[in-house]
């Protein structure tokens, strides 16, 4: 994750310990689940928080990236694997599977979970459900309506780690706006 | 030579403000009702191409001043008034862009969409009005 040095440029690649920052993300999970109590309720609040960062975020993707509109979903699947995941996580991602609607991918590592060993009676929570999150916040800016989850999570016995998003639809923002 | 710039959200508010010059100030309200305009004829003016997917007015030439449009995709936009024939200024809304996503966007008490009061914000700003007017 990168983040800024005094006096250096943000963004501008200076990184901080990455442990640090999964701790960080462990000592937040394990907070919301103190307070929620339910697992369920966690991977809600996880994906309302990634929402939140999202929405904040394309924006620096955006203006550090020179990136133009996408100007579809699989454009938009694809920038996000290849640019978006190098960028604010430090590990690449790839997409498997692509149509017009529906897409996978996988990453090759997840810094978040690199300590994490999920309890047996903690199954239900979904760790990284705040990527999910901010996934949708961010194509929410940009128009689209996406559907996002964790679809194969090492946590919970598989072998990589995968997201499956779905677009739901294309939100049109362009005038006039149709009278409801 | 920079003379102002403006931040316009994308609903048509005016989110910030600031003159670069000390020629004849607009009022706070004025500002407000200009950014909003500007706004709804920028959408006008898309509407107005005879080809799809056209992105609005980029470049406003008028007898003594230029005025740049930047949109970005999300929707804020970005203008800058400018002296007639002002290098540079396009690539200079490109920065605002990137310091308002760095000292804005990642401040968390800045709420979205609201007026901009960020002190950070205004400092970097002012550095790189320096750089684009000394360039």
């Amino acid at each position: 994750m990168s983040s800024k040095a005094k006096g250096a440029s943000p963004g501008g690649g200076d990184r901080i310990n990455s442990e640090l920052f999964t701790l960080t993300y462990g000592a937040l999970v394990r907070h919301l689940l103190l307070d929620l109590e339910s697992p369920e309720e966690v991977n809600k609040q996880l994906d309302k928080m990634g929402q939140n960062i999202g929405i904040r975020l394309v924006d620096d993707f955006l203006a550090k990236t020179n990136t133009g509109r996408c100007r579809n979903f699989r454009e938009a699947a694809k920038t996000i694997a290849e640019t978006g995941f190098r960028m604010f996580l430090g590990c690449s991602a790839k997409v498997t599977q692509i149509d017009d609607k529906e897409c996978k991918m996988v990453l090759s590592e997840n810094p978040l979970t690199d300590f994490v060993e999920l309890p047996e009676k903690l199954q239900p929570l979904s760790y990284c459900s705040l990527l999910c999150g901010v996934i949708r916040g961010a194509l929410e800016q940009i128009s689209m309506k996406v559907e996002c989850e964790i679809s194969k999570d090492p946590l919970k016995g598989d072998e990589r780690f995968e997201l499956h998003m779905r677009l739901v639809e294309y939100v049109n923002e362009e005038y006039p706006f149709k009278d409801d | 030579m920079l003379l102002s710039l403006y931040i316009v959200n994308k609903s048509g508010g005016l989110i910030y403000h600031r003159d670069f010059s000390s020629l004849a100030k607009l009022d706070t309200n004025d500002t407000l009702r200009l950014g909003s305009i500007w706004h709804s004829l920028h959408a006008i003016s898309s509407q107005l191409s005879p080809v799809p997917g056209c992105k609005g007015i980029e470049l406003l030439q008028a007898e003594t001043f230029d005025l740049h449009n930047f949109q970005t995709p999300t929707g804020i936009k970005f203008f800058a008034v400018a002296e007639c024939n002002s290098q540079g200024v396009d690539r200079f809304l490109k920065r605002v862009y990137g310091l308002y996503a760095d000292y804005v966007l990642k401040n968390p008490f800045y709420e979205l969409d609201m007026p901009i009061r960020c002190e950070l914000f205004d400092l970097q700003l002012t550095s790189e009005v320096t750089l684009t007017m000394n360039a």
